[in-house]
C-alpha cells in the first residue's frame, strides 16, 4: 500500500487503538510466556490484533518526520520544541514497535515473519529489490532495543545539552541517527539495510565531530568514516556477491535459496560471509577496524551512549545474527567470527585496564563487550549474542549517561585520577552508574550476568580455549569497571577546589532515564533466564530466525523455512547436555566477575600505592597498554599517510610529469605544436593536444597489434 | 550519379525544426529589447524548448528513418532528446539572473544554448556518420562560442579557445576515422556498416580497426574519457557556469548516444576488438577522474574531474553490452542530468561576479546561513557520491548489476572502490557546509524566481529518480527495446 491511501475510518479506528494501549497490554502480557499456547487460542480472534504488523513502516518514519520537522524548520522553533519533537517522534516509534511485538507474539512461532512490501523500488529484470519492512524476533528485538534506548538518551539530552548553541542541530541529527538505524533493523532486504547501514554511518560522522569548531572532534569524525568506508567496501562487495550467487537481495529469498540450494560451493559462501563480516567489523568497531570507536568519545556524551549502546555498533552483530543462515553454511567463517570476537574481547579489555579517562574505559569496554557477542555468533549462539546486545544496550547506555552526569557535575572533567569520593555529591548517578558496572561484570542477578554466562557457556561447549581467553576478558571486564567506580565515587577526593564548590546532582530530566535504564539492567536478565534446560524465553522467541530448537519439543522447528540452519541440529544435541556442568560454569563466571571486583577492591581502595609498584615492575606493558599498543600509530604509518600522499603525488605526477615527460621526450612533436600554439599564452594546451594525440596512437596500436 | 531528393518528412524532424525557429525567433527579439532587459529572449526560448519537448512526446513509439536514412527516430533517440531538453531548459533558466550579475544578459546566449541543443539532437538521431559529425559540429561551435561568452573574463576567453583547438584537433581525428570506415566498408551509413561487417569475413582490415581507433578518440574527447580529458577542467572552470552546466550534461548525453549507436550496433561485430579496450579506458578514466578531484580546491575544477568519473562509469554500461546495459546508460543519464544540473546550480546561486565563491573553501559554514540552500547542495552531492535514495544511487547500481550480469565482476570491484573514493571528496564540501565556521561574511543569496523553479526541477528528479525508480527504468528499457 502506498503512504497516504488508505487514511479514512480505517486509519482512525488505527490510531484510536493507540489509546487502548493498557488493556491490550493485559490482554497479551501472558503471551510472554505461554506464547505457543496463547498463540492457539488468539489465532481465532486475531484479525483485528495482527493488524499492527501492517504499520511497521511507522516505526521509521516517525524519526523521519522529526528529523524533516526539525531539519527544515527548527531554525525557526522554540528550543523547547524542537526537543519535544525530537522526543515525542522516538517515542511514537517505541510505542508503535511495542504494539507490533505484541501482535507478533500472537502468531504461532513458526509464522512469525512478516513482510511489508511498500512498492518495488529498484526493478532490473528479472530481480528485484522492494523498500519493504520484514518483522521477526530478531528484528522486533533490535526495534524495541533501539527505539527504547534511543528514546530515553533523547530526554537525556534534552537536559545536557541544554545549554548548548547547536541544540536544534543536535536533535536533527539525532533524529537521522535513530531513522536510519530502524531502517536497517526492520529491513527486508541488503539494499535497503545498505541504506540504513549508510545512514548510520553518516550520521556517527555528524555527530562526533558535532563541535566542529575543535580539531580533536572533527578528526574524531572523520576517523570514524574513514574506517567505515572500509568496512561498507567489504558489505558491498558481499551484497555483489549475494546477487550474483542468489539472484536476489531479499533476506527470505536469499536464505531459502541458501538453505535448499546445496549447489552453492562453501567457497562461496565463506567469501560472501567473510566479506559481510569485514563490513560488521567496520560498523563493530572490531580488529582491525575497532580504532575508530574510542575517538569517537569526543562527539557529545549522549551521542557515545548512543552510538555504543543502541545504534550503530550493534548493527554489525544484527547483521551478522540475521545472516545466521549463511554463516552456519560457513563454519571457516564462524571460526573467524568467533576468533576475531573473542581476541577483540581481550585486546581492548586490556587497553581499558590502564586508561585514566572514564570515557575511554567505557569506549573500550563497549569494543570488548562486541568481541562477546561476535564470540557468541562464531560459536553458533546468535541468540545469546543478541540478548547480550540487548543487555548491553540497557547497560553501556547507563554507563555513558551516568558518565555524561559525572562530566555534567566535573565541568567537563573526564580525568579519573581528578575525580573520587563523588558518591556523596550525586547518590543517583552512583547508585545507577553501580547497578550497571554490576551488570557489565556479570555479577547475579543483573542482566549482564545471565547473558555473559550463555555466551561463556556456549563457547565452552564449542572450545576450551575460546571459553578461558573470554573468561580471561571477563575478569578484565570486571576489574577496570570496578576500579572506574572506586576511582571515580569512593576513596579519598582528587577533585579540584574550584570544581568541588559545584559538585551538583543532576536534573531530574538526567537522572530519570538513568533510572530506569538501572532497572532495565538489573532485571532485563530475567528474559533470558536459563530454564536448565539449555534454552530460555528468549532464545526460544528468537529461534525462527536463528536457528536452535523450541524448549519442550525434541524435533527441531523449521519455523519459517527460510530460517532453519544447521546449526538447529547441533542444538538438538546441546539438549542433552550436562546440567550440573552449566550449573558449575555458572558459579566459575561469578567467581570470576568477583574475582575483577576484589582486585580492583585491593588495588584502589585498600592499597593505593599498589598500582605504582606494579606499574614499576611491569613499565614495558604498562607502556604498551598505556599507548593502545600503538595501534593508531601503526595504522597512520601503513595506511593513512601513503594514501594521502597518493593523491598529490598522482595529480602532479600523472598530469604534469607524465604528460610533460612525454612532451619533452618526443621533441620533434613539441616543436611543431609550440610554433603552432605559442601565441596562446596558455602554454598548456598543446600538452593536451600531445595527450589527445598519444591516446590516439596508442588506441589504433592498440587495435592493430592485439 | 545519381542524385536523389530525399523526401522531406518534417514531422520526424519536428522538434528540431521547432528549436530550430525557435533560435532563430530569439535572435530576431532580441533586436528589439532594450539593453540589459533581454528576458523575454528567454522566455521565448523555453517556449520553444517546451513545444518540442510535445511534440517529442508524439513521435514517442513510432521508430522510423527519415531523410534517406539519414535519420532515425526512435525511443532510443526521444528518451536522450529529452534529456538534452531538459537539460537546455534548466541551463537557461539558471542563467538569466547569472548573466544579469556578470554583466552579460544578450539574447544570443539563449539562441547559442538552442542551436546547440538542435546539434545534440541531431547525434542523438544521426543513423549516418555524416549525420552525426554535422550534429556534432553544430554542438560544439555553438559551445565554442558560449563557452568565451564572458569576454571580459580572461578565463572565459582562455576556455573558449582551449576547447576550440582541441575540440577542432578532435574533430580531425573523428572525420578522419568516419573516412577510413567509409574507405573499408563503403558507406558511411551505420546500418549499412552493420551489415557489411556481418557479410565480412575478415575482420582484421587495418583500416577498419584504424577507422574505429579515430572514432573512439572523437567520441573519447567530447566525453572526456581519460587520456583525451585534459581539456576538462580548464574549460569548465573558465565557461560562464551555466554552460558549463549545459556541456558537461547535453555533451555527454548528445555524445554518448552517437557512441553507442555507432559502437554497440554499427560496430557490434568488431564487439571483441574494442569491449577489452573501453574496459581500460573505463577503468582509468573513472580512477584518475576520482583520484584528482580529491586534490581540487575549485567547485568548478571538482565537479569537471567528477565528471569525467562519470563518464567512466557510464561506459561501464557500454562494456556490459546487454540490454540492462544500455538500459541503464539512459538511466544514469537522465539521474546525472538532474544531479549535475542542481549542484552547478548551487554553484551559481552561491558564486560572485567573476571568480566569486568558487572555492571549496568558500562553502564553509553555508549549510548554516542558507539551510535550504545547503540542503540542496547536500542532496545533490550525495547523489553524485551514489549514496541512498538518491537518483545517482539507483543509476549507480544499474550501471553496476549490469556489469556484473554481463561477468565483468572486477570492472564493477572497481567501480565499487573508484564510488567509494569519490565520496571523500564529495562529502568533503558538505563538512565545509555544516562543520566548518564562515571563513568570511556571506552576503545575501539572490534567489530569482527562475532559478528557484530550475533548482526545484532539479531536486525532484534526483530525489523522484532515487525513490521511486521504476517508471523511468521503464522508460529506459522501452526505449533501447527498438534500438534500430
Amino acid at each position: 500500500m502506498k503512504i497516504g491511501q488508505r487514511w479514512p475510518e480505517d486509519e482512525m479506528y488505527k490510531w484510536g487503538s493507540y489509546f487502548g494501549l493498557a488493556p491490550k497490554i493485559a490482554k497479551t502480557w501472558p503471551c510472554l510466556r505461554f506464547s505457543q499456547y496463547v498463540s492457539n487460542f488468539c489465532s481465532v480472534d486475531n484479525w483485528r490484533n495482527r493488524e499492527m504488523l501492517d504499520y511497521v513502516w511507522l516505526v521509521p518514519l516517525f524519526p523521519a518526520i522529526g528529523f524533516l520537522i526539525n531539519g527544515l524548520f527548527g531554525y525557526r522553533l522554540s528550543k523547547g520544541f524542537v526537543g519535544v519533537l525530537a522526543c515525542t517522534v522516538i517515542g511514537l516509534s517505541f510505542l508503535t514497535s511495542v504494539l507490533i511485538f505484541f501482535d507478533l507474539l500472537q502468531l504461532p512461532p513458526e509464522s512469525r515473519s512478516f513482510e511489508k512490501i511498500i512498492y518495488t523500488w529498484i526493478p532490473a529484470g528479472d530481480f528485484k529489490t522492494s523498500v519493504g519492512f520484514l518483522v521477526d524476533p530478531l528484528s522486533i528485538i533490535m526495534m524495541l532495543t533501539v527505539s527504547g534506548v534511543s528514546f530515553l538518551i533523547h530526554i537525556y539530552s534534552v537536559g545536557y545539552m541544554h545549554e548548548d548553541e547547536g541544540f536544534k542541530r543536535y536533535f536533527t541529527y539525532l533524529n537521522l541517527f535513530v531513522f536510519s538505524m530502524l531502517l536497517l533493523v526492520s529491513a527486508n532486504n541488503f539494499l535497503l539495510m545498505f541504506v540504513g547501514w549508510e545512514g548510520v554511518g553518516l550520521c556517527s560522522y555528524l555527530l562526533i565531530g558535532f563541535w566542529y569548531e575543535r580539531k580533536a572532534p572533527a578528526d574524531a569524525g572523520k576517523k570514524a568514516f574513514v574506517v567505515n568506508r572500509i568496512g561498507d567496501f567489504g558489505f558491498l562487495l558481499a551484497m555483489m556477491l549475494i546477487f550474483v550467487t542468489f539472484g536476489t537481495l531479499n533476506f527470505h529469498g536469499v536464505f531459502g535459496a541458501a538453505h535448499h540450494n546445496n549447489e552453492v560451493s562453501t567457497l562461496v559462501m565463506t567469501a560472501i560471509t567473510l566479506l559481510l563480516f569485514l563490513g560488521a567489523t567496520g560498523k563493530s568497531a572490531q580488529i582491525p577496524l575497532y580504532t575508530w570507536l574510542p575517538d569517537a568519545m569526543e562527539g557529545p556524551t549522549p551521542v557515545s551512549a548512543l552510538i555504543h549502546a543502541a545504534t550503530m555498533v550493534t548493527a554489525g552483530v544484527y547483521m551478522v545474527a540475521r545472516c545466521s543462515v549463511l554463516y552456519t553454511l560457513a563454519p571457516v567463517s564462524l571460526t573467524v567470527v568467533a576468533i576475531v570476537g573473542v581476541a577483540t574481547a581481550l585486546f581492548t579489555a586490556s587497553m581499558a585496564l590502564a586508561a585514566n579517562d572514564i570515557k575511554r574505559v567505557l569506549a573500550y569496554s563497549t569494543i570488548s563487550q562486541l568481541g562477546y557477542m561476535f564470540l557468541a555468533c562464531g560459536v553458533g549462539a546468535f541468540s545469546a549474542g543478541i540478548f547480550h546486545l540487548m543487555t548491553h544496550a540497557f547497560f553501556k547506555a547507563l554507563l555513558f549517561l551516568g558518565a555524561g552526569s559525572v562530566m555534567h557535575a566535573m565541568a567537563g572533567e573526564l580525568d579519573m585520577r581528578k575525580m573520587g569520593a563523588l558518591k556523596p555529591h550525586m547518590p543517583k548517578t552512583y547508585w545507577t552508574f553501580l547497578i550497571a558496572t554490576l551488570a557489565i561484570a556479570g555479577i547475579f542477578p543483573f542482566a549482564g550476568f545471565f547473558s555473559k554466562d550463555e555466551i561463556l557457556w556456549h563457547a565452552f561447549e564449542k572450545n576450551t580455549i575460546l571459553w578461558a581467553l573470554g573468561a580471561c576478558a571477563a575478569l578484565m571486564t570486571s576489574f577496570y569497571m570496578f576500579r572506574a567506580v572506586f576511582m571515580t565515587f569512593h576513596g579519598e577526593s582528587r577533585v579540584d577546589a574550584e570544581v568541588k564548590k559545584h559538585l551538583h546532582e543532576s536534573p531530574s530530566v538526567m537522572t530519570t532515564p538513568l533510572i530506569i535504564l538501572a532497572i532495565l539492567s538489573a532485571i532485563g536478565g530475567f528474559v533470558g533466564i536459563p530454564i536448565i534446560k539449555g534454552a530460555n524465553v528468549f532464545h526460544d522467541f528468537l529461534t525462527p530466525v536463528t536457528g536452535g530448537h523450541v524448549a519442550g519439543s525434541v524435533e527441531v522447528t523449521l519455523g519459517n523455512l527460510a530460517y532453519a540452519s544447521s546449526s538447529a541440529l547441533s542444538y538438538g544435541e546441546a539438549v542433552q547436555h550436562n546440567v550440573g556442568l552449566e550449573i558449575f560454569m555458572m558459579v566459575v563466571s561469578l567467581i570470576i566477575a568477583f574475582g575483577g571486583l576484589g582486585l580492583a577492591y585491593l588495588m584502589y581502595l585498600k592499597d593505593p600505592s599498589l598500582p605504582r609498584r606494579l606499574v614499576e615492575k611491569f613499565k614495558l606493558l604498562y607502556h604498551l597498554i598505556l599507548n593502545k599498543w600503538f595501534v593508531d600509530e601503526i595504522y597512520d604509518f601503513l595506511f593513512v599517510n601513503p594514501i594521502k600522499r597518493g593523491s598529490t603525488v598522482l595529480w602532479q605526477f600523472f598530469d604534469a610529469k607524465v604528460i610533460d615527460g612525454i612532451v619533452n621526450g618526443s621533441g620533434w612533436c613539441i616543436k611543431w605544436t609550440s610554433s603552432v600554439l605559442k601565441r596562446i599564452q596558455t602554454g598548456y594546451v598543446q600538452n593536451y593536444a600531445l595527450s589527445i594525440l598519444v591516446g590516439a596512437v596508442a588506441i589504433i596500436f592498440y587495435f592493430l597489434l592485439v | 550519379m545519381d542524385l536523389v531528393i530525399p523526401k522531406i518528412d518534417a514531422l520526424s524532424l519536428c522538434p528540431e525544426l521547432v528549436l530550430s525557429i525557435t533560435a532563430m525567433l530569439v535572435l530576431l527579439v532580441t533586436v528589439y529589447l532594450p539593453k540589459g532587459r533581454k528576458d523575454p529572449a528567454a522566455y521565448v526560448g523555453l517556449l520553444g524548448i517546451f513545444i518540442a519537448l510535445m511534440s517529442l512526446t508524439l513521435l514517442w513509439g513510432k521508430p522510423r528513418y527519415a531523410f534517406n536514412n539519414m535519420i532515425m527516430v526512435d525511443n532510443f533517440s526521444i528518451f536522450f532528446n529529452m534529456v538534452i531538453l531538459v537539460t537546455a531548459a534548466l541551463s537557461i533558466l539558471m542563467s538569466i539572473t547569472y548573466l544579469k550579475e556578470e554583466g552579460m544578459s544578450h539574447g544570443e546566449f539563449y539562441a547559442l544554448i538552442l542551436f546547440s541543443a538542435v546539434g545534440m539532437m541531431f547525434m542523438t538521431a544521426g543513423a549516418n556518420l555524416i549525420t552525426i559529425f554535422l550534429g556534432l559540429e553544430t554542438m560544439s561551435i555553438s559551445l565554442y562560442v558560449l563557452a568565451g561568452f564572458l569576454r571580459d573574463s580572461n578565463r572565459s576567453n582562455e576556455s573558449a579557445l582551449k576547447y576550440l583547438l582541441l575540440g577542432a584537433f578532435s574533430s580531425a581525428f573523428l572525420l578522419y576515422g568516419i573516412a577510413f570506415i567509409y574507405g573499408a566498408t563503403g558507406t558511411t551509413d551505420l546500418k549499412g556498416i552493420s551489415e557489411f561487417l556481418s557479410r565480412a569475413t575478415y575482420m582484421k582490415d587495418p583500416m577498419l580497426l584504424a577507422g574505429m581507433g579515430l572514432l573512439l578518440v572523437g567520441f573519447g574527447f567530447k566525453i572526456a574519457t581519460v587520456p583525451f580529458h585534459m581539456w576538462t577542467p580548464d574549460v569548465y572552470e573558465g565557461a560562464p557556469t551555466s554552460v558549463t552546466a549545459f556541456m558537461s550534461v547535453g555533451v555527454k548525453a548528445a555524445v554518448f548516444a552517437a557512441f553507442v549507436r555507432v559502437f554497440s550496433h554499427a560496430l557490434w561485430d568488431l564487439q571483441p576488438d574494442w569491449n577489452q579496450l573501453l574496459w581500460i579506458l573505463a577503468v582509468l578514466t573513472m580512477t584518475l577522474g576520482n583520484v584528482i578531484a580529491i586534490a581540487q580546491t575549485n567547485i568548478k575544477r571538482m565537479l569537471a574531474y567528477s565528471s569525467i568519473a562519470h563518464a567512466g562509469y557510464i561506459m561501464m554500461g557500454m562494456i556490459a553490452s546487454n540490454e540492462l546495459g544500455t538500459s541503464s546508460i539512459l538511466f544514469y543519464m537522465l539521474a546525472y542530468a538532474f544531479t549535475n544540473l542542481g549542484a552547478f546550480g548551487v554553484v551559481i546561486l552561491f558564486g560572485r561576479k567573476g571568480e566569486g565563491n568558487l572555492d571549496i573553501e568558500d562553502y564553509s559554514g553555508m549549510g548554516f546561513k542558507y539551510p535550504v540552500l545547503g540542503l540542496l547542495m547536500a542532496v545533490f552531492l550525495f547523489s553524485l557520491a551514489g549514496i541512498p535514495p538518491t537518483a545517482g544511487f539507483v543509476g549507480k547500481f544499474y550501471i553496476f548489476s549490469a556489469a556484473v550480469k554481463a561477468g565483468y565482476i572486477w570492472l564493477a570491484i572497481i567501480g565499487v572502490m573508484n564510488s567509494l573514493v569519490s565520496v571523500y571528496y564529495y562529502l568533503r564540501v558538505t563538512v565545509m557546509m555544516y562543520m566548518k565556521d564562515p571563513v568570511k561574511d556571506l552576503e545575501g543569496l539572490h534567489w530569482s524566481p527562475s532559478m528557484i523553479v530550475a533548482l526545484i526541477i532539479a531536486v525532484a528528479g534526483t530525489l523522484l529518480i532515487g525513490i521511486f525508480p521504476s517508471p523511468y527504468l521503464d522508460l529506459a528499457k522501452q526505449s533501447v527495446l527498438h534500438l534500430m
